[in-house]
């Protein structure tokens, strides 16, 4: 980190020994850890604003067509959805558990939970991608082939679909709405398993121990959030209506 | 990096440089495009802005000598369409929204809470090379034939009938979104946890509240057009159907998202400006900026303020009338924090020992013409006033006193006034008094006949326009021309005066605030000694300043 070119002559660092991970243009650790806190936490703001967009259009949309967000909702398969939010739990644990190790200067531990917490992660985007196979065999992909019938209809849903007679075009809408979401969320899942390798590997060179793990919170703050986004993403587009079943 | 760092050998006289600082502590391309200063990164970012303005400038020219007669000679309406969509995104995405922040706001954070850098420093680095590959698919567009969908880029039109490069334009700003997002974060931290001792909030120059809040609306806003632009890409692309009205979609929902976040972006260029205002203000007069909590808060205010008005760009598109009432009165509101800003600032200036310096120059312009774009931004607050001129030229002209009037005058000011501590070279007094001059005549001379035309009913976006109208055309035209020369005067006076200019002197103005602690150009650290506050920003009043001053306050 110390690779700025120094003036001759010009301003030295003040301390004579410190951390080797201690920036320049920091004075202490805490200085540092604090800074990359609050880096971290307003870089969440601006995914709960990007995120809230979608959230918002979903909220109108939904009032709108209740009726076409219902049924569209019942086509999607809750058992995978529910696979998926227990895996996703589950690599959080994961990932807490590899900053605990980190604490207790487990560094084989620290590699362990990473490595969980990644093959989770994986584990999510694949059964993601079989949920998309499936939209795509069933034409429920929003564009010129898009097809839309209410599954298995029961008198009751033969009623709620009676009341929309543009269900077929706000059901794209839904659907439009479900790629969005759950393909921006799958984006940051793969973004932060890219950093969740990365930090494997660092971890394995032991670069990470009691004193020194910020990267390691950090993209568990962002790995949590992730998480988070998915726990709201499930009851509003699986649940939707489970009741009308 | 991998340059010596020896001591230069100048051939010049001019020895100045000999002293250890940013500028000659490295050599070489790699030295600067590898650079994690912040000093640097704010040289880089002065340079793509600039290029981005020179392109945004050549459009304006196109546009006005189309306007010069009745007629629509010099270009088809489809070329015409391109030219103001392209000057319009090309200024605001990659001049306005950057300009102060990016170029003033890297230079000065650090310098100005007398840190050693951002607390980000690669962060920063990253978000110029974001800027520039937003800029780049930006300039693809625009070299493929460009944007003809206005830069508010309006759904449908944008996502089904347009036949012009808009997936790559809205992936420009998406892009570039990014650096806005990347450049606030890092000021926002910084700001919070960089602090130098005894450097408490109240003690913190008006330029950082400013920049702070501006900081706190790129990142709460730019997210939002972040997605929503993106939107209309994977609209144009998938057929979607969220803001397409055949398939149940809200177009309107479209101007919502869109302005929720475009609105703010008129603060996130004025606020940095008034910042910079503030500074010259107290620098020129010698005196403490009145009220100092109050301009400090009404920054805030404005930043507050202005996430709760943008339903006001929707008078006319289908907005109820009960939301369009409210939005009025909230606009309204925002008049009282600028307001606020506008009377401390006369009131600072109100037995202050005043020297009419190039920056201040700027200051006073900077008064009189933001006073004008915001007296006209509350007639147009106004409903029934805006169902009137909404889409006329009194709309263009309003805007453009803010943006052009306001914004590039604070940084042409802040430019003049910084550039001895960015450059450590003085630049010819009497020129640039005279290019402040040409900018504002020029400027006045273009935007207020359009004022007038607007209140006659001349639309925005058309080539041609009813013969009546030519008169004060041609006085706009011509005010642009004369415009456009008081900003190449600057670019001219500032490069020749890298190699060629006087030597500054370490504070040629005889200014306080912490940024002129120490050298200029200050070394790649900042400081030699890490600065304690022990006061305001703004203390000309005590002893040593004054004397200070006599021995430094080497100009007028």
């Amino acid at each position: 980190m110390a690779s700025e070119p120094l003036a001759p002559h010009g301003p030295s660092h003040g301390h004579a020994a410190h951390h080797p991970e201690l920036a320049h243009q920091f004075d202490s650790m805490d200085q540092q850890k604090e800074s990359s806190t609050l880096a971290m936490w307003v870089f969440l703001v601006t995914e709960i604003m990007f995120f809230g967009v979608l959230f918002l259009a979903y909220t109108l949309y939904r009032t709108q067509y209740p009726e076409a967000f219902l049924l569209a909702s019942n086509s999607l398969n809750v058992l995978m959805g529910g696979i998926n939010t227990a895996v996703l739990i589950g690599s959080s644990l994961t990932m807490v558990l590899a900053i605990w190790a980190a604490q207790v200067n487990w560094r084989k531990g620290i590699v362990i939970f990473l490595l969980a917490t990644m093959a989770l992660g994986t584990t999510f985007l694949v059964i993601k991608g079989f949920e998309y196979r499936d939209k795509f065999v069933e034409h429920h992909v929003p564009g010129p082939t898009f097809h839309f019938e209410v599954e298995h209809p029961s008198p009751h849903l033969q009623a709620i679909a009676a009341r929309d007679p543009q269900l077929e075009k706000h059901a794209s809408i839904y659907f439009s709405l479900y790629f969005i979401m759950t393909g921006i969320h799958a984006l940051h899942m793969i973004i932060g398993l890219g950093i969740l390798a990365v930090l494997a590997v660092l971890s394995w060179k032991g670069k990470y121990d009691s004193e020194y793990h910020n990267p390691l919170e950090m993209t568990g703050l962002y790995w949590h959030f992730v998480d988070i986004i998915w726990i709201f993403l499930f009851p509003l587009l699986y649940l939707l209506g489970a009741h009308a079943r | 990096m991998n340059t010596t760092a020896t001591v230069p050998v100048t051939t010049t006289a001019e020895t100045a440089f000999k002293r250890p600082n940013y500028l000659n502590a490295a050599y070489g391309v790699r030295s600067w495009l590898l650079t994690r200063d912040h000093k640097r990164i704010a040289i880089l970012y002065l340079i793509s802005v600039t290029a981005f303005f020179a392109l945004g400038s050549l459009f304006a020219l196109l546009i006005r000598l189309e306007l010069l007669t009745p007629e629509g000679d010099l270009f088809q309406p489809d070329t015409y369409n391109r030219l103001f969509t392209m000057h319009g995104v090309v200024m605001v995405f990659f001049f306005l929204i950057p300009a102060i922040p990016a170029v003033l706001g890297n230079f000065l954070v650090p310098l100005m809470i007398g840190a050693k850098d951002l607390a980000l420093p690669k962060l920063n680095l990253a978000s110029w090379y974001v800027y520039n590959i937003g800029g780049i698919f930006t300039l693809w567009a625009i070299v493929h034939g460009g944007v003809d969908t206005g830069w508010t880029f309006y759904t449908p039109f944008s996502t089904h009938y347009s036949n012009t490069y808009v997936i790559s334009t809205a992936l420009g700003i998406f892009i570039t979104g990014f650096s806005s997002i990347f450049t606030a974060l890092n000021f926002i931290v910084t700001i919070h946890r960089m602090r130098a001792p005894g450097l408490t909030w109240f003690r913190l120059p008006l330029f950082i509240w400013s920049t702070y809040a501006t900081s706190l609306i790129i990142v709460l806003g730019t997210p939002v057009i972040a997605i929503t632009i993106l939107l209309v890409a994977a609209e144009r692309v998938f057929h979607l159907g969220i803001f397409d009205p055949t398939l149940g979609g809200d177009p309107v929902l479209f101007q919502h998202l869109f302005w929720f976040y475009s609105h703010p972006a008129v603060y996130i260029m004025i606020l940095p400006a008034m910042g910079v205002e503030s500074e010259l203000i107290a620098a020129f007069a010698r005196k403490k900026v009145v009220g100092y909590k109050v301009v400090a808060f009404a920054s805030v205010a404005i930043a507050v303020l202005g996430f709760l008005v943008w339903g006001h760009h929707m008078f006319v598109a289908g907005e109820s009338i009960y939301a369009a009432t409210i939005f009025s009165v909230l606009s309204m509101l925002v008049a009282i924090p600028s307001a606020v800003k506008v009377f401390n600032w006369t009131a600072t200036l109100y037995r202050g020992s005043i020297s009419y310096q190039t920056p201040m120059l700027y200051a006073l312009g900077f008064i009189g013409l933001f006073t004008l774009g915001g007296l006209t931004g509350v007639m147009v607050a106004t409903l029934g006033f805006d169902v009137h001129v909404h889409d006329t030229y009194f709309i263009v002209a309003h805007f453009h006193y803010i943006m052009v009037g306001g914004t590039i005058m604070g940084y042409l000011g802040g430019l003049h006034y910084w550039w001895p501590k960015i450059s450590g070279k003085l630049y010819p007094v009497f020129l640039s008094k005279i290019a402040a001059l040409l900018v504002f005549v020029g400027f006045n001379l273009t935007f207020f006949p359009q004022f007038i035309l607007g209140y006659l009913g001349m639309p925005r976006r058309y080539w041609s326009y009813p013969p009546e109208f030519q008169v004060l055309n041609v006085l706009s035209t011509a005010g642009a021309s004369i415009l456009g020369l008081g900003y190449i005067l600057p670019l001219c006076y500032f490069i020749w005066s890298m190699r060629y200019g006087q030597d500054s002197g370490d504070n040629p103005w005889g200014a306080v605030g912490l940024e002129w602690d120490t050298t200029s150009p200050p070394p790649t650290e900042n400081f030699y000694t890490m600065p304690v506050v022990t006061h305001g920003p703004y203390e000309y009043n005590r002893e040593e300043v004054h004397n200070r001053m006599s021995q430094e306050g080497t100009i007028g």
